[in-house]
């Protein structure tokens, strides 16, 4: 009982203080807390408008939070989820326009593949070079964002630009046809439940199956793995070549379900917002489902703080910065409070 | 005078887009390269960057002196530096995902308050011209010089004494190397890891400073292009040598320089993978220099497992 209670009563009392501090915040800028937090909630999950728009914006989150989260509990830091996002992108994208003229399922299944594909190996490159030459992998993905970057606009700039899309140079469109479409007549498309589907089931290995145990192990300690006859090299390149599979397959999904397009989109920050998902759900997979629709549904208040309240839409980032330096701080708290202390006189059940 | 200098000009414009563009990475990097030496990684230096050139600006703005912005974006850097060394003072906290909150923090604050200072002007800092012996315009233009340039390459020499042979320095080094060499020999690592990140972000702010006062010399939110995570990529490429990294920005400045200036020439082709290449060198190096049971030169051993 205490291992799940722990971390849902930490961040709990986290949350609060960072709702206490937000709304400092918002009294110091003039505004009324209370009138504003309404807001928040109507704009996230208020009515079912928002809800959707919350769900959308979750999907990317959800796949590239699995990016940072599933190479951790091997015990690497890999930040590179925005890298792998765009190289995914950019090949589903390449993918879905060579093949264009086959079947729609053809070239959706063709294009999911080989964005997992490009992304799993973009990831696994730094855990490679990780086990086998000694490189710091939180360094490696780093530099492979910038270089993914650039490879997606020296292409989308390029000889996959659509001359039509003057504003924002993008690549040819994959089809109306081909496209991922939305669930019923919603206008949540379908990324979301790729999203939920592989976070439960990378729960089910990590926390369930004797792979995901042995990665675990694998990340507590690299020499009693070795011991234990673990191949570690082979566990760390696995587990990072899954996490940059999700990422690939977000970009995947901004690509098919979105824009229908590669271009610049794919490098909004998605990545970089994901990893702080995945240190939130503590790289527990299930954990990153709440915190990422928590994290697209502060993202999704945004338009109607701006309109309500007067707010710059900045305002979005502030709440989202405060709350999750609270909750990363409250991590300083786990084995501290006294009701989880005495746990050897056995205080809970 | 002509208009069409051709690959003198380019090369010229280069060289002094290398210095104004570089600046900016110079300040960012010398801040990061003391802060990962006491064994932490602040990814959160973007946010400081965008932060201080909110508050210069607006500092400036205020008090028509661009100087006393300066000042007051480093004073927010220190803030920003004291918040995330408070932060990962225990040691479960994850310093990676600290910073990455704290960018978007500081960010967002900044736009928050900076949407008052879009429309207005602010006294610019000043810059020296050392180009007046020649009558071209180009060589004038690349030879003017920011005062605050001057003052970053002084703090490179400066840096790398303290770093090298005080003993400050010394214990910023073991505190990098191994937090536990550093209880054994009796002072408290926590502490020197404070300083050296409540210092490097107000370098990496003064950085911010100069884009805000300088170039390109306005404040908006899309003025910083990332360099504040770049220069993380940067100091790596640099060793975490000071000197190197001096040398490292004004390769970073230079290669940001050298597609607008192709392009001004005609030559458009590949200047997407340009903006890459530093990233790509910095990989190479790095895989070429380390092996399995040996990791870069100069990296701290607080960065290895």
């Amino acid at each position: 009982m205490q291992k799940t209670l722990e971390p849902i009563i930490v961040t709990a009392v986290a949350l609060l203080f960072s709702v206490l501090l937000i709304a400092l915040f918002i009294t110091s800028t003039g505004n009324d807390p209370i009138a504003v937090f309404k807001t928040i909630y109507k704009g996230s999950f208020g009515s079912w408008f928002s809800v959707q728009n919350t769900l959308v914006r979750a999907a990317p989150l959800l796949l590239t939070a699995l990016c940072t989260a599933i190479p951790a509990r091997a015990g690497l830091v890999i930040i590179g989820g925005e890298g792998a996002m765009v190289i995914g992108g950019l090949f589903s994208a390449i993918t879905g326009i060579s093949l264009s003229g086959n079947s729609p399922i053809f070239i959706l299944t063709a294009m999911m593949l080989s964005g997992a594909m490009s992304g799993g190996l973009w990831i696994a490159l730094a855990g490679f070079l990780n086990y086998y030459r000694g490189v710091n992998e939180t360094i490696s993905s780093l530099l492979l964002n910038y270089i993914a970057i650039a490879i997606l606009n020296f292409l989308v700039f390029g000889m996959l630009k659509d001359p039509e899309t003057l504003n924002k140079p993008s690549s040819f469109h994959i089809g109306e046809a081909n496209m991922l479409g939305v669930i019923g007549e919603s206008s949540i498309h379908w990324g979301i439940v790729f999203g939920i589907l592989l976070c439960l089931l990378l729960w089910f290995v990590s926390l369930r199956t004797t792979f995901g145990f042995s990665v675990s192990i694998v990340g507590g300690n690299p020499r009693a793995a070795k011991l234990a006859g673990i191949s570690v090299g082979k566990m760390i390149v696995i587990s990072c070549f899954i996490g940059g599979a999700c990422a690939g397959l977000a970009g995947v999904i901004e690509v098919a379900a979105v824009h229908g397009r590669a271009n610049g989109s794919l490098n909004s920050g998605y990545g970089y917002a994901g990893i702080l998902v995945a240190f939130l759900a503590r790289h527990n997979p299930l954990a990153i489902i709440p915190f990422a629709v928590l994290m697209g549904g502060i993202q999704a208040a945004g338009g109607l703080l701006q309109r309500r309240h007067g707010l710059p839409d900045a305002s979005v980032e502030v709440i989202q910065g405060m709350m999750f330096v609270v909750i990363l701080g409250s991590e300083a708290l786990y084995g501290r409070m006294p009701f989880f202390k005495n746990k050897s006189i056995g205080v809970s059940v | 005078m002509t208009t069409d200098i051709g690959l003198w000009g380019v090369l010229i414009a280069v060289l002094g887009g290398a210095v104004r563009v570089g600046t900016p990475f110079l300040f960012v990097s010398l801040g990061e390269c003391l802060t990962e030496r006491s064994g932490r990684i602040n990814l959160g230096l973007e946010g400081n960057l965008v932060m201080g050139a909110m508050v210069a600006y607006a500092v400036s703005y205020y008090s028509e002196s661009p100087f006393l912005g300066v000042i007051a974006a480093a004073g927010s850097g220190v803030v920003l530096g004291f918040l995330h060394a408070f932060l990962c003072q225990n040691k479960r906290v994850s310093h990676i995902a600290v910073g990455i909150a704290l960018m978007i923090f500081a960010t967002g604050l900044a736009f928050f308050f900076g949407k008052a200072f879009i429309q207005p002007t602010a006294p610019r800092l000043p810059a020296v011209s050392l180009g007046l012996w020649s009558d071209s315009p180009i060589i004038q233009a690349a030879m003017e010089i920011n005062v605050l340039f001057f003052i970053g390459i002084a703090i490179v020499p400066v840096l790398y004494f303290v770093l090298k042979n005080t003993r400050w320095g010394l214990m910023v080094r073991v505190a990098g190397e191994s937090d536990s060499a550093a209880r054994a020999l009796g002072f408290d690592s926590r502490k020197i890891r404070w300083a050296s990140t409540m210092i490097g972000g107000a370098m990496a702010s003064i950085g911010g400073a100069y884009l805000s006062l300088y170039y390109p010399g306005s404040w908006n939110e899309g003025l910083s292009s990332g360099q504040g995570l770049m220069a993380v990529a940067l100091v790596i490429f640099a060793r975490w040598n000071p000197i190197y990294c001096f040398f490292a920005s004004l390769l970073f400045g230079a290669a940001a320089a050298l597609g607008p200036s192709l392009q001004a020439v005609g030559i458009t082709w590949g200047y997407y993978l340009f903006n890459a290449a530093p990233y790509f060198l910095t990989l190479i190096i790095l895989v070429l220099s380390s092996s399995a049971d040996k990791t870069l030169e100069g990296m701290p051993g607080e960065f290895t497992r």
